[in-house]
């Protein structure tokens, strides 16, 4: 949706503008908007995070330490932008851009509204999946190009740990296309407005999650930047705004996989079962709000994940991966091949799909538990001492 | 997601690949201070690990030596920072046996109380540096740093810092403890036995702690004995050997308290030992403010005005938050100590890291480091 559309929409007059003019200044409103949610993301985490561990977070600029991403911002950009020596300068120059572009570019097809799009694409999913997946490229690149070690294991981490996730994301999200019928962003969240699919395809979701959270390489699934090992991965050599922007890069990929998550899951802009005879403004004006609220939801999910759990190391993680999400979720496929080609009635979805989250959640309980399980060597321990 | 043995180091491959030396520390966040090893690794296996020590080498051994037996004791609050009421304890009972000088029993009491709350310190330290270490995003830092700091109140109350104590002397304590002091021992026994609770609750039933952790670098006791290891990280072999008890020093023979030991020796049971660990030490301490005398004095008197110990040798181990603390003082009679050693705990630990790391992954590496609990202060004295 462009801005004369909005303003339309709005009770305002039929505004007629240049292409070229609607498309600088829709990427003027894009970037702004997006650097402005993430400004807060950053202060949000801060404060959850803190509170969480007992502190209260970023107090000292502005009130609650609300102005503190942008007293950061501004120190980033500050900084002098330090290249090292030996580095490859071209493929350390851009690794930033590579990195955040794809993300930034990921905005354009997400639907916040019933007609809120930047551009209604209507392979969205799919233009979704494929530019996000281009971000691997930026870290791998910074692990090359930076000359360090560090950054080369933690570059590599991010290439094996990012493609190898990308699969059960992928899969998730066609285990739900596959019952649309579709790759529309719109349409997909329209065909929820009775049950939203979280409910239909609970298993979908978990495996949806958990792919995300590490292709956002955040805990537990850090290895690629992990502090204690390899002291910030890739972006060990970076400072300044190159840094800066990967960063950007990476809050702005927690909001693409919630929205993602609160699309495709969640119903987006539909609360379930209810038909809206609101006036068109404060329609609009409801569904962002919700849409809002339930990719708030989720991002605070993944940040309270952040604060609770340690880290996986890379083999258990691949192992994971490949030995435990992708069959489940190739098993959600067949299973959701098998209710759509019979016919059967939706709740067939749930039955089999929760079936197999109880799989899921056993075979991963059991793959932690070596014999000997902690229950019963605390009683040794008790009887012993 | 199981624990798999690492691959082979080597592969059959026709053609070869690079083994890449990569340095960890002196300058890294998780080395806990300035330790260096350099590890090579194949893709994330470790080959091989190289330790480097001796940059925090001051010569803390030689500067005792050149030091009035009174001045010494700040020497020993730096070397075992960490475990600094240990350490003091350990040097004062030391000279006291080798000059034949009786501290009064309130100041003994109050030396045990001051070195069980320092051990817990420790081993809250310990928690957090672990859950940092295994990758915990400073939830286990900031829950034991609560206690820790409690703790830090109270021994900065009783000596006037908060760090580098200073405040045992030979023959008692430097003054008494405030008025309130048992009020508040028992306040903070019971904010402690809270603050175990809250390290047990995050982490010792955290899936992936236990992924991380268990079956990660198994020692057997006899290589643990071998290597001279000692505290925690050998009780975690399953060998009941705490000082303490073995060889009863200060009042410890007075107190109930039992020793837990672990199974396997791995990663595991030198986090949990440590935990039940801390249990014990809370029983100590409050065993001990029940039995302290309410008065009497707190340093022994007719104290010459400069120590002169009788000719002969001294040594004297305790059991520190990591293990064996001993010091070894030759006398000749003279106002200074003819030869002061040092005995660390840490630097016998941290001795076969190269066999514990070998064949195991980076990121166990850092793990394994972090579970032996090393201060480097007092690995390179």
């Amino acid at each position: 949706m462009s801005l004369p559309v909005v303003l339309e929409s709005l009770g305002g007059r039929d505004v007629i503008w240049e292409p070229w003019f609607d498309a600088i200044l829709t990427l003027v409103a894009v970037t702004l908007i997006m650097t402005l949610l993430v400004f807060f993301l950053i202060w949000w985490e801060r404060k959850l995070v803190g509170r969480l561990q007992m502190r209260l977070g970023p107090m000292r600029t502005g009130p609650y330490g609300s102005l503190q991403s942008i007293a950061d911002a501004i120190k980033l950009v500050a900084k002098e932008d330090v290249r090292p020596a030996t580095a490859d300068r071209w493929v350390f120059e851009f690794a930033p851009y590579f990195a955040f572009v794809p993300i930034f570019m990921a905005f354009l097809a997400l639907p916040i509204t019933d007609d809120g799009f930047v551009r209604n694409i209507p392979l969205g999913l799919f233009y979704i999946v494929a530019i996000t997946g281009l971000n691997i490229v930026g870290f791998v690149m910074a692990g090359f190009g930076s000359d360090n070690k560090y950054a080369l294991l933690g570059g590599v981490r991010a290439g094996a740990q990012l493609i190898s996730y990308e699969i059960p994301l992928i899969l998730s999200l066609v285990a739900v296309a596959m019952v649309d019928q579709t790759l529309n962003l719109g349409a997909m969240i329209e065909a929820q407005d009775e049950v939203p699919y979280l409910v239909l395809m609970p298993m979908a979701f978990v495996v949806f999650l958990i792919a995300g959270m590490a292709e956002l390489h955040r805990q537990p699934f850090d290895m690629p930047v992990g502090e204690s090992e390899v002291v910030g991965g890739a972006l060990v050599e970076y400072s300044g705004i190159r840094w800066g922007i990967f960063f950007l890069g990476e809050y702005c990929s927690v909001l693409v996989i919630s929205a993602l998550g609160a699309i495709i899951f969640m119903g987006g802009w539909i609360w379930p079962y209810s038909g809206s005879d609101l006036p068109r403004g404060l329609e609009l004006i409801y569904q962002v709000a919700l849409f809002s609220a339930k990719t708030f939801f989720l991002i605070c999910a993944i940040f309270w994940l952040r604060a609770t759990l340690p880290r996986l190391r890379i083999d258990q993680l691949m192992a994971y991966c490949w030995k435990v999400l992708l069959p489940f979720t190739f098993a959600q496929i067949l299973v959701n091949g098998f209710v759509v080609v019979y016919d059967l009635p939706d709740v067939f979805f749930m039955l089999f799909s929760g079936a197999l989250l109880a799989g899921l959640a056993y075979v991963t309980y059991m793959s932690v538990r070596r014999p000997g399980s902690l229950r019963s060597r605390r009683l040794v321990y008790a009887r012993s001492s | 997601m199981a624990v798999q043995s690492p691959p082979p180091a080597t592969t059959d491959l026709e053609f070869e690949t690079l083994d890449l030396t990569v340095n960890v520390g002196p300058q890294h966040p998780a080395t806990h201070g300035v330790f260096r090893m350099v590890l090579t690794v194949d893709g994330e296996v470790v080959v091989d690990c190289e330790p480097y020590i001796g940059y925090m080498h001051r010569g803390a051994e030689k500067l005792c030596e050149n030091n009035d037996y009174r001045q010494i004791i700040g020497y020993h609050d730096r070397t075992e920072y960490l475990g600094s009421f240990n350490a003091e304890h350990c040097y004062v009972l030391a000279v006291e046996k080798l000059a034949e000088i009786e501290a009064p029993e309130r100041a003994e009491y109050i030396r045990v109380i001051c070195a069980e709350f320092q051990r817990l310190a420790s081993h809250f330290m310990f928690m957090g540096a672990f859950g940092t270490d295994i990758g915990i995003f400073g939830t286990a830092f900031t829950y034991s740093f609560r206690e820790r700091e409690h703790i830090r109140d109270l021994l900065e109350e009783i000596s006037g810092d908060n760090m580098m104590w200073n405040y045992f002397r030979v023959g008692g304590l430097a003054w008494d403890v405030p008025d309130d002091f048992e009020q508040h021992v028992k306040w903070l026994v019971g904010q402690v036995r809270q603050g175990i609770n809250d390290i047990d609750g995050l982490l010792s039933v955290n899936e992936i702690f236990l992924t991380r952790t268990e079956g990660i670098s198994p020692m057997t006791q006899e290589r643990a004995v071998e290597w001279g290891m000692s505290g925690p990280m050998l009780r975690a072999t399953g060998l009941q050997h705490d000082i303490r008890r073995a060889q009863p020093y200060s009042l410890y023979d007075r107190f109930e308290f039992e020793i837990p030991v672990g199974q396997n020796g791995d990663a595991f049971d030198r986090y949990l030992v440590r935990l039940l660990e801390m249990e014990q030490s809370c029983r100590i301490i409050e065993q001990a403010v029940e039995q302290m005398p309410k008065d009497g004095p707190i340093i022994a008197d007719k104290l010459p005005r400069t120590l002169r110990p009788a000719p002969g040798e001294i040594y004297m181990p305790v059991e520190s938050p990591r293990g064996e603390y001993g010091v070894y003082i030759v006398s000749k009679g003279q106002g200074t100590p003819w030869r002061h050693r040092i005995r660390s705990a840490s630097f016998s630990n941290v001795m076969p890291l190269r066999e514990m790391v070998k064949g195991t992954f980076v990121a166990d590496a850092i793990v394994i480091l972090g579970s032996t609990d090393i201060v480097l202060c007092e690995v390179d004295r």
